[in-house]
């Protein structure tokens, strides 16, 4: 495998040969900023237009397929399309709360996008309570949204981040729980170090019965999370014409969309990371030639493909049910996906103490 | 374990403010860049609320459901509950019969406190 932090460290000791110690820092700072906001947007841009093919496939249509080849420059267009309309200014909003409401949808899904891991040491927040921390600022995301909800000053906007709100803080029990199935097995919290216990053999393998139940667990939590599919009923458009962001214009309202196509990114990547081995290639104890080729495959790509296919099954989730009702919805979580998730986790418990895992 | 490290800097706190401010800088700057090339024009009926057309009666920000709030504090309980647990998940496998017994009860309490919710209707959306 390739450790690719021996380019990183080729780079600060470029930096350090001439500059200050505390210079470096910054300029190695400003870099990690940078190159975070560009993969950042890049990726958010690339999802917007993977999700509209693939919208258009389930629906036989073309899809975007005529800014660029194959219709691929077609968000960029888009993304400067809505730079250049106008931001409305409101009259009986509450001002402070509406400016600061997409800065804290944006932050929490960068925080959490810093967290995930790309590759062999490339990996920019490495806490030792990695998962537990991008748990932690995944949830900020729901306080913008419940503040853009009360600050427009709208019933629609109201109501809306009222049913966001409670969905979404519901449905984190459920990721919590599943997430903790995992850490049991894991016996880490550190992001670097889930990845690495999957060297062997992935988790949902390693886990079998309990492991796949919390994946499904956490990939319809997921989903509900990051208010998508069959769970998108905080923006009912025949009921509340666009939810919690209906009184945001321009770019404004661009960055709720850019968030949540982001939190479908990090949610597919968390789930990656957690049962499907992160950057780790495929390995099956035993086969050392079959391990040796799956090491030749680079980790990014490893990571991007899972993250790839899983954010595909999110997105056809949405095409195949259709959408749930608010009570519903509490009554899956609640008297479903909760008692089994407790299940599970004590079934997993069981599962280590016996010694079961493969 | 392998101590991954981005260009040497371990103080990941640091780490994740520069992720924080470049969250921020990205809304800033779109911002900015949106106030440059964007037309602007003034009609007082722009900032009137996006509602059906009429002008709006009452008052927006105002009593809501109390359900919402019903949910909230169930998650407020059995969310506090989940962080409890994640010390002890790190652990489980070092902490042996003593830690599982202790957490068997732990878990038993926040069972039996679901099922009390149940059965009082705690769960229902009405």
């Amino acid at each position: 495998m390739y450790n690719l932090s021996g380019i990183t460290d080729g780079i600060h000791q470029f930096l350090s040969s001439f500059l200050a110690p505390w210079l470096t820092v910054t300029v190695e700072c400003v870099l990690i900023g940078v190159l975070l906001l560009l993969v950042y947007s890049v990726l958010a841009l690339f999802y917007i237009y993977y999700e509209r093919k693939i919208c258009a496939a389930f629906q036989c249509r073309l899809g975007p397929n005529r800014v660029g080849p194959l219709g691929l420059l077609q968000s960029v267009a888009d993304m400067f399309k809505i730079l250049t309309k106008e931001l409305i200014h409101l009259k009986n909003i509450d001002k402070f709360l509406f400016a600061l409401a997409p800065y804290l949808v944006i932050i929490a899904s960068m925080l959490s996008f810093a967290v995930l891991p790309w590759g062999n040491g490339l990996q920019i927040i490495d806490f030792n309570i990695g998962i537990f921390f991008l748990v932690a600022v995944s949830s900020i995301g729901v306080l913008g949204i419940l503040l853009a909800g009360w600050s427009s000053n709208n019933k629609f906007t109201l109501i809306g981040s009222m049913r966001s709100g409670a969905q979404m803080v519901s449905y984190e029990l459920s990721i919590g729980l599943s997430v903790l199935t995992m850490i049991c097995l894991a016996g880490t919290m550190s992001v670097g170090g889930i990845v690495d216990a999957q060297s062997d053999l992935w988790f949902i393998f390693k886990g079998h019965i309990p492991a796949f139940i919390a994946f499904c667990i956490y990939l319809v939590a997921g989903t509900a999370e990051t208010n998508r599919g069959p769970f998108d009923l905080p923006e009912a458009e025949s009921e509340l014409t666009a939810g919690y962001h209906t009184e945001y214009s321009g770019i404004h309202f661009g960055f709720f969309y850019l968030a949540e196509y982001l939190n479908l990114f990090i949610v597919a990547g968390v789930a990656s990371l957690l049962f499907l081995g992160g950057w780790m290639p495929f390995h099956i104890p035993g086969w050392e030639g079959f391990n040796h080729i799956m090491d030749y495959i680079p980790g990014t790509l490893w990571f991007l493909g899972k993250a790839f296919v899983l954010s595909f099954i999110i997105i056809w989730f949405k095409w195949t049910f259709p959408r749930l009702r608010i009570d519903q919805l509490l009554t899956l979580e609640w008297k479903y996906l909760l008692p089994i998730n407790l299940f599970n986790l004590a079934l997993m418990v069981c599962i280590i103490v016996c010694g079961f895992t493969l | 374990m392998i101590h991954l490290d981005i260009f040497g800097i371990t103080n990941n706190g640091l780490l994740a403010v520069v992720a924080a401010l470049t969250g921020a800088g990205l809304v800033f700057l779109a911002l900015w860049i949106a106030g440059l090339i964007s037309p602007s024009s003034f009609n007082p009926q722009k900032g009137e609320a996006y509602e059906c057309g009429i002008p709006t009666r009452g008052e927006s920000m105002s009593q809501f459901h109390v359900g919402y709030y019903l949910f909230a504090i169930l998650f407020l309980m059995f969310d506090v509950e989940t962080v409890f647990l994640y010390p002890w998940a790190v652990n489980m496998q070092e902490m042996g019969t003593a830690g599982l017994t202790c957490i068997a009860l732990f878990f038993g309490i926040l069972v039996l406190g679901l099922i009390y919710a149940w059965r009082k209707g705690a769960l229902e959306w009405k």
